[in-house]
């Protein structure tokens, strides 16, 4: 207490000049407080380290022959130009890794847009039970994957509860064992997980949609359906911009679904994702550099996905 | 007419959520049985079926307590630092003038979109390599220790309250730091918070990067030590699933507890106006 008050009296000091404003002086270096600059520092100092740095070593990386040294070992990596590029397509197993997140993306993209803002329109309306029926969709939002993996594995297993139920109807083999429904079942298991958080985004963009645009269109004798789609849907365009773009973002992430679900990919590879194939060859197989190769491609395809969505969505005014 | 769609909504509403919840009671449901039960009976509980043997089986095999521990040091790590930094520089950028403030704004902004796969190997290969800060705790909390989100919501926080305030504090010969601590920060509490529980779900519920940086049993996470569980080890105990779901329950339990008794902190405007900057 005693030392919080001097600090005050000689921070006072050196900070406002006696006699209060000065008219006009010079305009300090560091701005008129260079308090926030300190308050600051660290966080800039962090963003340096764990952000810019790893930024620029991931493309160095992909442009030179990178393997793992022992600590302090001085060894030579030379520059290798696209070699690492090359060899990540001419591999099978990698383009496929990539043609499996299409099918994700494809899967789990319209899903989640349509599902979150149907549910996100109907929630907003609703007045009973609204406390639980948000609980129930945020649930597996906050749940970790890897706890609610388990279950999954349970209920879509050979004689699981989805095959008793579906009886003949049951795929032959099993859902997560069956090369052409691995990744659509994994696509709706991270459509169900992340759904809570899109539905939360679409709540709050449609608290911004004019109570006064629903009643002009239902004056001009619109139903229910037709000012969802010619109200609502037009006035939460700007979040379903950002709908789009992080659920591209997410499913260009996946990696602990196909691990686990799946066995790390299977079956043959039907499964895997790019950040999947980055794990096995660069620390499983020791290549960080075609790793980092993967990493590189990976983003520049999200980045045309989401220019090329932004385009469509016409999200310019979000 | 209205009253029958109301009713409609109702229903679509109720069958969803019970859809949405169905897994996790038949997490609990199955944590409890003796013997796997995948028929569709199995699905309701059969007090013959009944047991707690599968906590034990799963505490033998992964130290629950210490993986739990593990857990809760990450995420209080992780939480600690965002705060910190979250409110520094929230602050700073809302109600202070200083040379760099736009770049920093700008930086915080930019930082969210550098997508974390691209940075896994160049992280993996300093903090594991370089620092040899593997099989260590520092070496989990450092990427996620800066959060970009968090320091958006604290300045969107910040920039409602007037500048007046300060500026008479300022007047009333009250140093910075001081205006920092007995103004600023008692104001932010509501805004702590939403910061705490969104921060939370990240580290608690993260699987990749612990899983890539601790080897050693002892130091990992609950989500890592479950899944490695998972993927090795499952076949030899007596009731596999069982023990799983078990350890399931420990793993999502304090994440829904604690989501359940806030969630009215759990805002959508909050959340929005952090993603959106």
């Amino acid at each position: 207490m005693a030392f919080a008050t001097k600090s005050r009296t000689a921070a006072g000091r050196s900070t406002t000049p006696p006699g209060g404003g000065s008219p006009r002086r010079k305009r300090p270096l560091l701005g008129k407080n260079p308090f926030g600059l300190l308050l600051s520092a660290p966080y800039l100092i962090f963003v340096l380290a764990v952000f810019a740095y790893p930024l620029v070593f991931a493309f160095w990386m992909s442009l030179h022959d990178y393997f793992f040294a022992a600590p302090g070992a001085d060894v030579d990596r030379p520059f290798v130009g696209l070699d690492n590029f090359r060899e990540v397509l001419a591999d099978p197993a990698i383009i496929r890794s990539f043609g499996n997140v299409g099918i994700f993306l494809l899967i789990n993209v319209p899903l989640t847009v349509v599902l979150s803002l149907v549910l996100a329109t109907a929630l907003n309306k609703a007045v009973r039970f609204r406390t639980f029926l948000r609980v129930a969709y945020y649930v597996p939002y906050v749940t970790a994957s890897v706890a609610v993996v388990g279950v999954w594995i349970f209920l879509f297993s050979g004689n699981g509860l989805v095959n008793q139920i579906l009886g003949p109807l049951a795929p032959d083999p099993a859902w997560l064992i069956n090369e052409d429904w691995a990744m659509p079942t994994i696509a709706i298991f991270v459509t169900w997980k992340g759904l809570g958080f899109f539905i939360l985004l679409y709540l709050a963009a449609l608290q911004n949609v004019s109570e006064e645009l629903y009643e002009a269109a239902s004056t001009d004798g619109a139903g229910k359906i037709r000012s969802f789609f010619s109200v609502t849907v037009p006035g939460v365009r700007p979040a379903t911009v950002l709908v789009l773009l992080l659920s591209t973002v997410t499913g260009a992430n996946l990696f602990t679904e196909p691990y686990l679900l799946t066995g790390g990919g299977g079956p043959n590879g039907a499964s895997s994702s790019p950040v999947l194939m980055m794990y096995q060859r660069g620390i499983e197989q020791g290549s960080p550099d075609t790793a980092a190769a993967i990493g590189v491609i990976l983003v520049i395809g999200v980045l045309i996905l989401a220019f090329i969505q932004r385009k469509l969505a016409g999200g310019d005014e979000s | 007419m209205s009253r029958g769609q109301n009713i409609l909504r109702g229903v679509v509403l109720t069958v969803g959520a019970l859809v949405f919840l169905f897994p996790f009671y038949y997490m609990v449901i199955g944590s409890l049985q003796a013997t796997p039960d995948p028929t569709v009976a199995g699905a309701f509980p059969n007090p013959a079926n009944l047991t707690l043997d599968n906590y034990g089986d799963i505490n033998s095999r992964i130290n629950l307590l210490q993986g739990l521990l593990n857990s809760g040091i990450f995420t209080g790590g992780v939480i600690l630092c965002t705060v910190v930094f979250g409110v520094l520089v929230g602050y700073a950028l809302a109600q202070l003038q200083w040379r760099g403030r736009g770049v920093t704004f700008a930086l915080a902004l930019l930082v969210q979109v550098v997508p974390f796969q691209l940075l896994m190997i160049p992280l993996y290969v300093m903090i594991a390599r370089d620092y040899g800060l593997a099989d260590n705790y520092l070496g989990m909390i450092l990427p996620f220790a800066i959060n970009s989100t968090a320091v958006i919501i604290f300045r969107q926080y910040f920039l409602q309250i007037p500048k007046e305030l300060f500026d008479a504090a300022r007047i009333d010969g009250a140093g910075e730091l001081r205006i920092l601590r007995r103004i600023a920060l008692p104001l932010v509490r509501p805004a702590l918070l939403t910061v705490v529980l969104l921060t939370f779900i990240g580290p608690w519920n993260e699987f990749l990067w612990p899983f890539l940086i601790t080897k050693e049993a002892s130091l990992q996470p609950l989500a890592v030590s479950l899944a490695n569980y998972l993927s090795n080890v499952a076949a030899t105990a007596a009731n596999p699933f069982g023990a799983v779901l078990a350890g399931a329950c420990v793993l999502a339990g304090p994440a829904v507890i604690l989501f359940i008794l806030f969630q009215r902190h759990f805002v959508s405007n909050n959340i929005g106006s952090g993603v959106k900057g």
